[in-house]
């Protein structure tokens, strides 16, 4: 008899067997790799992204970046509820990579001791082995290092990938951003500089937690406790939660998102999962790369963009007025109801022309 | 005025003696043992509730000294679970929403319609008049835990509708970190006027309807709209909520804060006096 953890790790065993070594890489490309210049980045928590040149500086880079898994229990709304998470470097989503079209992504994938699950990590933007899956299973204890070129631009979405149990870390929080710029930077539907002041990463995720007999979602011991009704829950494909970066109000109040008139925002938008369609009430997206990638002419002027589950999305935004403005998905019964609601608080002059109340709220006139 | 306090207090001493006395169940209406406090008439400083408008722009409405006519009988805590319970066993009340199963918490999950059956149903029980406070009334009670909810008039504002909803949402993020989960009665204790829980993680339903009141350059009421669907609510700071809605959180706008849990306490009025008693029994034939 297996107890459960060992059922499921003998199911990532099996994976790393099947997984060829690397074939090793040409020498003369190797050699050509060693002569680049080496950048190490520190990432940084979502809603953050870490600070990066929009056009490219120099000649390609290998760009070294650490993840460390950390297996949690994370609350995920305000009654308290308890999701058994699994995450990148501790945040939901986790964190976003910024490199250049031709540079080297090169990644430390940190399973530590204290976890009770094998994972790996799957980047849409990179090219063959699972998007790296195969090539980076770690038990807990280990640590892997892939390297992987960015040749295509735009922000992609990066998830674990163990066989047998892809979905359910990936609802447990296992997913993320790289966002892969041109050398020249973002360019309009001409070709001309687009650029922005600020950015901000909104990971959404869906949540699928157990209830018991009278309703109340269910607050599991361990990870591998919460694992057989979670499954359950998930296959009925109803979410309990629908929530950006890890929590219902998670980019609400205090760390509403923030802005100036004036300002020009990118909002990187992932779900790793599920279709959605971020909607900025009160604004627009002025240039929206939908499915994310650049070598795509922007939409221009769109009141929402659906960014497709397991897709990462970008809209480019200056704001004209002030105000709290609300980010929301817009299946409303999601954004206000499961938690899709985001704030971005805005200062600044009003704009008269733009909008103006003719004449405050009264009485219905006679005459 | 003096008298007239002195003999209020005096009936409900007599009220809750009287119910100690009648403990088994009868078809004769029994007076409450409900703890009461009351509150001889005092100037207060006061907002009316709403919103005002001046010269077409959301202004804050007016500070003055108010004091109520009469004295003020009003619950010590909000009703609970268990007392509510009680109506709903009745086949009087809706079960409320909060899954609360600790008797003494107090009721949430309950909308102003619950309420308002409520204090019917209990005033049908004791054969005393209970009903929701005013928001005047739940103000004057409050005493040194009514919020106020002024966001100022700054000249900057004059241009810019934006400003006002930038200092409310602020304003609402300063009470940030909360604990929302209802705590037993008394958890957060008593005002300066002995009742408890005023402004803790419950606010409380009052039976005054919404207005917009547009104001003159002298801050005097010149036009008035009443909506009897959005009833005000007091507590940490003063909301205004669909009279059905039972949780805060559905109330709230895309932007905005809503309240953690919604309850609720009761006013009781004076006893008619034995004279108007018999005039309302002869009026009713
Ligand atoms: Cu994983």
């Amino acid at each position: 008899m297996f107890t459960r953890r060992e059922t499921l790790m003998s199911v990532a065993g099996a994976a790393v067997v099947a997984a060829m070594p690397a074939a090793p890489a040409a020498a003369q490309e190797a050699a050509n790799i060693a002569k680049l210049p080496r950048k190490k980045v520190t990432l940084v928590q979502p809603p953050f992204v870490h600070e990066h040149d929009q056009v490219a500086k120099g000649g390609p880079k290998v760009v070294e970046f650490t993840m460390t898994i950390e297996e949690k229990p994370v609350v995920i709304d305000d009654e308290g509820t308890v999701l058994q998470a699994m995450t990148f470097n501790g945040s939901i989503p986790g964190p976003m990579m910024v490199v250049h079209e031709g540079d080297y992504v090169e990644l430390t994938l940190v399973n530590p001791a204290t976890n009770e699950m094998p994972h790996n990590i799957d980047f849409h933007a990179a090219t063959g082995a699972l998007g790296g899956a195969a090539l980076t299973d770690v038990n807990p204890g280990e640590e892997v290092k892939l390297r992987f070129k960015a040749t295509r631009t735009g922000t992609f979405v990066y998830h674990c990938a163990p066989k047998g149990m892809i979905p359910w870390h990936v609802v447990a929080g296992m997913s993320g951003t790289i966002m892969i710029l041109p050398r020249d930077g973002l360019k309009d539907e001409k070709g001309k500089p687009v650029r922005y002041d600020s950015v901000y990463y909104i990971g959404e995720n869906e949540f699928y937690i157990p209830r018991d007999a009278n309703g109340k979602f269910i607050n599991y011991k361990t990870l591998g406790d919460s694992f057989p009704e979670t499954l359950k829950a998930m296959r009925g494909l109803i979410p309990t939660h629908v929530v950006f970066n890890g929590r219902v109000g998670a980019l609400t109040g205090k760390n509403a998102m923030t802005a100036k008139v004036g300002q020009t925002v990118l909002f990187v938008h992932s779900q790793a999962n599920r279709d959605t369609r971020p909607h900025l009430i009160g604004g627009h997206g002025d240039y929206v790369w939908e499915e994310g990638k650049f070598a795509n002419p922007p939409a221009k002027d769109l009141e929402t963009w659906f960014i497709r589950g397991g897709s990462a999305g970008a809209a480019l935004y200056k704001f004209l007025q002030p105000g709290v403005y609300a980010y929301v998905n817009h299946n409303l019964i999601e954004a206000a109801e499961l938690g899709a609601t985001a704030h971005v608080i805005v200062d600044g002059k009003w704009n008269d022309d733009l909008m103006t109340q003719v004449s405050a709220p009264g009485p219905i006139r006679t005459n | 005025m003096k008298l007239q306090a002195a003999s209020v207090a005096a009936i409900s001493v007599l009220a809750i003696a009287a119910g100690a006395a009648l403990l088994q169940p009868s078809h004769r209406a029994a007076p409450s043992l409900i703890q009461t406090v009351t509150i001889k008439p005092a100037y207060f400083a006061y907002r009316l509730p709403g919103e005002f408008l001046a010269d077409g722009r959301v202004v804050d409405a007016a500070r003055f000294d108010a004091s109520p006519r009469h004295p003020l009988e009003i619950m010590t805590y909000q009703v609970s679970a268990a007392e509510y319970a009680a109506c709903v066993a009745d086949g009087a009340c809706q079960p409320a929403d909060s899954s609360g199963a600790a008797k003494d918490l107090p009721v949430t999950g309950v909308s102003y319609l619950d309420a308002v059956r409520y204090a019917e149903w209990l005033s049908s029980k004791t054969d005393e008049s209970w009903r929701l406070p005013t928001d005047e009334e739940w103000a004057f009670a409050a005493a040194e835990r009514l919020g106020d909810d002024a966001l100022g008039n700054a000249d900057s504002e004059i241009a810019n509708p934006a400003a006002r909803w930038l200092t409310a949402y602020r304003e609402r993020n300063a009470r940030e970190g909360r604990d929302t989960l209802p705590k037993m009665r008394g958890h957060f204790g008593a005002n300066s006027r002995g009742l408890y829980d005023i402004a803790g993680n419950v606010s409380e339903w009052t039976s005054t309807c919404y207005t917009r009141t547009h104001v003159d350059a002298a801050g005097k009421s010149v036009q008035r709209t009443e909506n009897c669907g959005v009833r005000v609510t007091g507590g940490q700071h003063r909301g205004y909520m669909t009279n059905f809605l039972r949780d805060g959180k559905s109330g709230g706008c895309a932007a905005g804060m809503a309240p953690d849990n919604l309850g609720f306490r009761l006013v009781k009025d004076p006893a008619p006096s034995f004279a108007r008693r018999l005039w309302q029994g002869m009026a009713r034939g």
